[in-house]
C-alpha cells in the first residue's frame, strides 16, 4: 500500500520537475547577467533569496499538482499529510476564483449505498477544510460516487487504499 | 446536423435495447448431501416439418432449475434405466431400483411452425396414493396402475420466444408438488454489468432467474446503482449518474419509458418500493446529510422518516408496509435500525458484530438478511427478529447487495471471486450456494423480481 503511494508521489514529483525544467533555463541566464554587474555578497544573498523563492514556487506547484486526498478505512478524517496541500489549494482557489468539484469515493468493502454516503462524508470533510481556509461556498460542489468509480480495479488492501479518496477537480 | 446525429444515436439506443446478449453461465460449485434424488427424462420431440429439434431442451431446463435450488439432485442421463415419454412406458420397478423420489417425463410436439405442445407428468414411484391435484379433470388420465402414482399431469402450448419460460413454469409446478412451497424459477433478476471497453460501460440488464435471456434495458457512460423491482414487476427503479451525479430513475421495462423522480441537491439513492407499489423509500442528502424519506409516487411529496446527523441509508420495507429497517452509524459503526412508516423513534435491531448493513426483510417478515462483518470479512447473514440469532450464510469475503427470492428459498448477492465481481446465490439455510458468472464484465447489484404472472 505504502509503496504504491510512494510511487504515485514519485510520478507526481517527476511530472512537476519536468514541467518546471522548461522555464528554468531562461531564469538562470538572467541570473548570470545580473551577477556580473553586482558585488559577490549581494549576488549571493540575491541568489539565496531567489533559490528560496524558487523552492517555494516548486513546493506550491507540487502541492497543486496533487489533487487526491486519501482516507483510512471507514473514516472521513483528513490525515495530517494532506493539510498543507489543501491549504495551498485553498489559497489558489481564493486567488483565481476557480470552481472545484470534490468527488468522494470509497473502497468496495461494505454495501454500495452506505459507501455512497461515506464518499459524500469524505468530500464534505475536504470542503469543510477548504472553507476554514477561506474558500467561498459558491466555489465548491460535492459529488459522491461511493464505490462505483474505483481508481484501482483490484481487490487487495493496496487497491482499497487507492480507492478511499477525494479528488479535487478544477472546472 | 446535430439533431440528425441525435436521432441516429436514439435509433442506436433502440437497437441496443432489443439485442439480447449471450447468456451468462451458471455452474454449481457446492453439492449438498440432503438433496433429493429425482429423474428428469429427456423429452421426446415430434415434428411433421423439417424442424429436427425444439428451440431448447425443456427437460434440461427443468433439471437445471431443480438442481439450482439445492433441494434436488437430478440423476445423470447415462444412469437412467429407461427413457419413458408417456405414462404407459413407465416401469415403476426401474425407478424404485434407481432410488429416486420422483420421475419427470414428457414430450414436445411441433403442432405448427414455431408452436409447440408440451406434455409432461410427475410421478412418485413409491406412493400409489399420490393422486394429485385438482387441475386434472377426472377421467382424462388412463386407467392403468401407474396412474395412481401421478402427482402432476400437464400440457402447455409454447412458442420459440416463451419456450424457456414455459419450462421454468413447469419447474415451479414440480418444485411445489414435491416441497409444498411455491417455486421461484419463473422469475427474473435485474443487475448491473460493467464492461469497461464499451463506450457506455455501465449497463442495466434483466435476465431469467437462471441467467439466460439477458436483455439490456439501459446503458450509460456513468455508473448505475441499486436496481429495485416494482411489486407488479413491470418497472425498475435505480440510481443513475448519467447527468453527472446520482439521481433516482423509474423505467418501464417493456416500453423503456424513463422518469427521473429524485434529483435533489446532494445524492439521491437506495430506492425501495413500498409493498403496495404506491410509495418509494429513498435516501436523500439534500438537507446536509443522508436521511430516509418516503415519496408518494403519485404526488411526489416527501415524508422524512429519520432525523440524525449520522449516515442513515438502505431502507427496506416490512412486507406489511408498516415499518422499515435501515442502516445507520449513529452508534459509531453501521448497524441495522427499525422505524415506523410514520417516523418516530428508531429502534436498534442488530447488536452482534462491528458492521451490519444493507438489510432486507424476508418475505414473511420474520427475519432480515444483511451484510455482516466477521474478522474483517463481509458475509451474508440472516437474523431471526424474534430470537436475535444470527446465521452466517456465506464464506466469501466481499459480499454485498442482497436480494431475496420471492419464495424465500434463496438469496442472490454480489461478491468477488478471484479477481472478478460476480453474482452468487445461497440457500436461506446457507447450505447450498453457487456463482452466476458473467463471461464478460463485472456484474453486481442483483435484484430478484417478485413473482411474475
Amino acid at each position: 500500500m505504502k509503496r504504491s503511494i510512494q510511487f504515485l508521489l514519485a510520478v507526481a514529483a517527476a511530472l512537476t520537475l519536468a514541467a518546471c525544467s522548461t522555464t528554468k533555463p531562461a531564469d538562470t541566464s538572467t541570473d548570470s547577467s545580473v551577477n556580473s554587474s553586482s558585488s559577490d555578497t549581494e549576488a549571493e544573498a540575491l541568489a539565496r533569496q531567489r533559490a528560496a523563492a524558487e523552492a517555494e514556487r516548486q513546493r506550491i506547484a507540487n502541492l497543486l499538482n496533487s489533487t487526491t486526498i486519501y482516507f483510512d478505512y471507514d473514516q472521513d478524517t483528513i490525515r495530517g499529510e494532506f493539510v498543507e496541500m489543501l491549504e495551498v489549494h485553498a489559497k489558489h482557489m481564493q486567488a483565481t476564483g476557480k470552481q472545484v468539484v470534490l468527488e468522494g469515493h470509497a473502497d468496495e468493502r461494505g454495501t454500495p449505498e452506505y459507501n455512497l454516503a461515506l464518499g459524500e462524508r469524505r468530500a464534505k470533510a475536504v470542503e469543510q477544510m477548504l472553507r476554514t481556509y477561506g474558500v467561498s461556498v459558491e466555489q465548491t460542489e460535492v459529488i459522491s460516487f461511493g464505490e462505483e468509480s474505483p481508481a484501482s480495479l483490484g481487490h487487495s488492501e493496496e487497491d482499497f487504499q487507492l480507492n478511499r479518496r477525494v479528488e479535487l477537480k478544477y472546472q | 446536423m446535430y439533431n440528425f446525429i441525435k436521432s441516429l444515436l436514439f435509433i442506436g439506443f433502440l437497437f441496443a435495447f432489443s439485442v439480447a446478449k449471450a447468456e451468462i453461465q451458471i455452474f454449481i460449485t457446492e453439492g449438498r448431501d440432503d438433496a433429493r434424488p429425482i429423474a428428469v427424462v429427456p423429452f421426446k420431440f415430434e415434428s411433421s416439418s423439417v424442424v429436427l429439434q425444439p428451440p431448447h431442451d425443456f427437460a434440461k431446463i427443468i433439471a437445471d432449475d431443480l438442481a439450482r435450488s439445492g433441494k434436488f439432485n437430478p440423476t445423470e442421463l447415462s444412469k437412467l434405466p429407461s427413457k419413458p415419454n408417456t405414462l404407459n412406458d413407465i416401469k415403476l420397478d426401474d425407478w424404485k431400483t434407481l432410488g429416486v423420489d420422483a420421475v419427470v417425463y414428457g414430450s414436445v410436439k411441433e403442432t405448427s411452425p414455431g408452436t409447440y405442445l408440451v406434455a409432461y407428468d410427475l410421478i412418485d414411484p413409491y406412493n400409489d396414493k399420490a393422486i394429485f391435484e385438482a387441475d386434472i379433470e377426472s377421467g382424462t388420465y388412463p386407467i392403468i396402475p401407474q396412474a395412481s402414482h401421478l402427482m402432476l399431469l400437464k400440457t402447455k402450448v409454447a412458442n420459440n420466444d416463451n419456450f424457456r419460460w414455459a419450462a421454468h413454469i413447469a419447474a415451479d409446478e414440480i418444485y411445489e408438488a414435491l416441497t409444498g412451497e411455491k417455486g421461484a424459477f419463473a422469475t427474473q433478476i435485474a443487475y448491473v454489468e460493467v464492461n469497461r471497453s464499451d463506450a457506455r460501460p455501465y449497463q442495466l440488464f434483466v435476465a431469467d432467474s437462471d441467467g439466460f435471456n439477458q436483455k439490456r434495458v439501459f446503458a450509460s457512460r456513468r455508473p448505475i446503482m441499486s436496481p429495485a423491482w416494482s411489486p407488479d414487476s413491470e418497472k425498475l427503479a435505480y440510481v443513475s449518474f448519467e447527468n453527472g451525479r446520482s439521481e433516482i430513475v423509474i423505467q418501464n421495462i417493456a416500453t423503456g419509458t424513463r422518469d427521473v423522480i429524485a434529483s435533489y441537491k446532494g445524492f439521491n439513492s437506495a430506492p425501495a418500493w413500498s409493498p403496495d407499489g404506491r410509495k418509494m423509500a429513498m435516501v436523500l442528502s439534500k438537507d446536509g446529510n443522508p436521511e430516509i424519506y418516503v415519496m408518494d409516487l403519485a404526488s411526489k411529496s416527501l415524508n422524512r422518516l429519520t432525523r440524525h446527523y449520522s449516515i442513515d441509508t438502505e431502507p427496506s420495507w416490512h412486507p406489511n408496509g408498516q415499518s422499515l429497517v435501515f442502516t445507520s452509524d449513529r452508534g459509531g459503526k453501521p448497524q441495522i435500525y427499525r422505524v415506523s412508516v410514520n417516523g418516530g423513534e428508531a429502534e436498534r435491531v442488530t447488536f452482534e458484530g462491528r458492521y451490519n448493513a444493507g438489510a432486507e426483510f424476508t418475505p414473511d417478515g420474520n427475519a432480515i438478511v444483511m451484510v455482516h462483518q466477521v474478522n474483517g470479512n463481509y458475509h451474508i447473514a440472516s437474523q431471526d427478529l424474534k430470537t436475535g440469532n444470527i446465521n452466517v450464510l456465506t464464506k466469501s469475503r466481499l459480499d454485498e447487495s442482497i436480494s431475496i427470492a420471492p419464495n424465500s428459498s434463496m438469496v442472490i448477492y454480489s461478491t468477488v471471486q478471484g479477481r472478478q465481481k460476480v453474482l452468487s446465490t445461497i440457500s436461506m439455510d446457507g447450505r447450498f450456494g453457487m456463482p452466476i458468472s458473467s463471461t464478460t464484465g463485472e456484474v453486481k447489484a442483483p435484484a430478484w423480481s417478485p413473482y411474475i404472472l
